[in-house]
């Protein structure tokens, strides 16, 4: 079986897959990658089936051997990747010999690389789900220095000759995201509303795969009660007490007590896992 | 009883009830009727969050399905765990004594009536394994604390506003600790994980006291 012995996980490598729907109920969050089209694209590349698990990897500073031959691809943060000392093109897949050294660099755009292996990184499923989630602790522990993770058998798929997707890398400038009106909406003020959208937001320093806290003008709120707690949506922009938005990520509290004044359209969802902290972005309507 | 749907983006509503009973009610009904296409049903103090595969389910009929739906048909039973377990506890708790001054009674008769009356779990949340426990018995409405812990630890047993309930495992809260116990709540391995699980009857026991 082939295996990648990772020498240097960098800030924080995790293994995700698509998460695990449908436990909600059970306080469980769907958790799983942030940038669900760079573990899709990183699948479709090396010929996985959807879905399989990957490592995300978070700003880079990652190494790895690899204990025999494997098919794989880096998608989703763009910085430089190399094998044996030879750079790999980003968003392609590569294959690996025998003991050779695979490295991700510092991103240059975005922040969360994927690292798909063709077959999937196998840990032990935990509900359903290879995924760790960073809120709950469920599944596996972030991946430490030397240690072996187990790639799974090759899928009946081949690997595609050509790349079929255009993909583009993560923008650095300002980023523009789509909102879907939020359920509580009416709790906040037509200033608010009007804030929300005129006014630009950059990505706080405390951004994780829970939150991503956003600096600009407070919201104001119009009604100013206390809330139920009630179960939200990936995507989620929570405002606090103190008027600042928060959007809500995979390894959320599956129930919040902060009212939702709107939500990230799904397809935008994987740029705002991509933000870097400090940059700018706007909302647009869906 | 009033029914409101509100916007959760592009595939999911949230349902909006009058009381915890209809939300109850009405989760039980959804879950019944086993509509396709549906993801998560996910029942909280006021809402019902309906989370679906619009390629199976489009929001809109998932609007009609939840409008259409007569909640006061449904079972109680439908889809819960009618069983009840018993938790062995400890009244010991941090707060045990603050938050019975706060209610306007002793730590033991707190104790006495936490422990003799029937719970249920009304819904889950919070934390995998965190149950939200109502009683019909319960007449307090306890107040958070100010500033919330930063660790409860495992098996802490808590009161927070109408709510009765018992941390899965260690993590932040603003509850009220009035005891402990060292019952597993909460385990990824089994099946089902959680203990607590929405519709189960819940009895405390006390085991002693500090």
């Amino acid at each position: 079986m082939t295996r990648l012995r990772v020498e240097q996980p960098g800030p924080l490598a995790l293994v995700e897959d698509v998460g695990r729907p449908g436990l909600a109920h059970l306080g469980v969050a769907g958790s799983g990658a942030l940038d669900r089209g760079a573990l899709r694209l990183a699948n479709r590349l090396v010929g996985n089936p959807d879905g399989l698990a990957a490592l995300e990897l978070l700003v880079g500073g990652f190494r790895a051997r690899f204990d025999g031959e494997a098919w794989f691809a880096v998608t989703g943060a763009w910085g430089p990747v190399t094998l044996d000392g030879r750079p790999v093109a980003p968003y392609t897949a590569a294959r690996a010999t025998d003991g050779s050294v695979l490295e991700v660099g510092m991103a240059e755009r975005g922040i969360r690389y994927v690292l798909g292996v063709r077959g999937g990184i196998e840990v032990p499923p935990v509900l359903g789900s290879r995924s760790r989630d960073t809120l709950a602790a469920i599944g596996p522990d972030a991946v430490e220095a030397g240690q072996v993770l187990a790639i799974g058998p090759e899928p009946a798929a081949s690997v595609p000759l050509l790349d079929q997707e255009a993909a583009f890398p993560p923008p650095d400038g300002q980023v523009t995201i789509a909102l879907l009106p939020g359920p509580r909406a009416e709790w906040f003020t037509d200033s608010a509303l009007a804030v929300l959208f005129d006014s630009p937001w950059r990505l706080s320093e405390q951004a994780d795969r829970i939150g991503a806290r956003l600096v600009g003008p407070p919201l104001e709120r119009r009604i100013q009660g206390e809330l139920a707690s009630e179960a939200t949506v990936p995507g989620s922009i929570q405002v606090a007490g103190g008027g600042a938005p928060t959007v809500l990520l995979a390894d959320r509290p599956v129930t919040g007590g902060y009212p939702v004044i709107a939500i990230v359209a799904p397809g935008s969802l994987d740029a705002v896992a991509q933000l870097r902290p400090g940059q700018e972005l706007r909302f647009r309507h869906a | 009883m009033s029914r409101r749907l509100l916007p959760s983006g592009d595939s999911a509503l949230l349902v909006e009830c009058d009381s915890l009973d209809e939300v109850l009610a009405l989760h039980d009904a959804l879950a019944a009727s086993d509509q396709p296409g549906v993801v998560e049903l996910v029942p909280a103090a006021r809402t019902i969050l309906v989370a679906v595969d619009p390629a199976t389910l489009p929001l809109e009929s998932a609007a009609t399905w939840v409008r259409r739906i007569p909640a006061e048909a449904a079972a109680r039973s439908a889809g819960r765990a009618a069983d009840g377990v018993t938790i062995r506890v400890t009244y010991d708790g941090p707060d045990l004594r603050t938050t019975a001054s706060l209610l306007g009674v002793t730590a033991d008769a707190l104790v006495e009536l936490h422990s003799s009356i029937e719970w249920r779990v009304a819904f889950g949340g919070f934390a995998p394994g965190f149950g939200y426990l109502v009683s019909d018995d319960w007449p307090f409405e306890v107040p958070r604390l100010d500033a919330p812990r930063t660790r409860v630890p495992a098996g802490s047993v808590a009161l927070a506003g109408s709510f009765g309930g018992v941390y899965p495992r260690q993590s932040p809260g603003g509850w009220r600790l009035i005891g402990r116990t060292g019952a597993e709540l909460w385990n990824p391995e089994a099946q089902p994980p959680a203990v607590l699980l929405p519709g189960r009857r819940v009895r405390f026991e006390a085991v002693g006291a500090g």
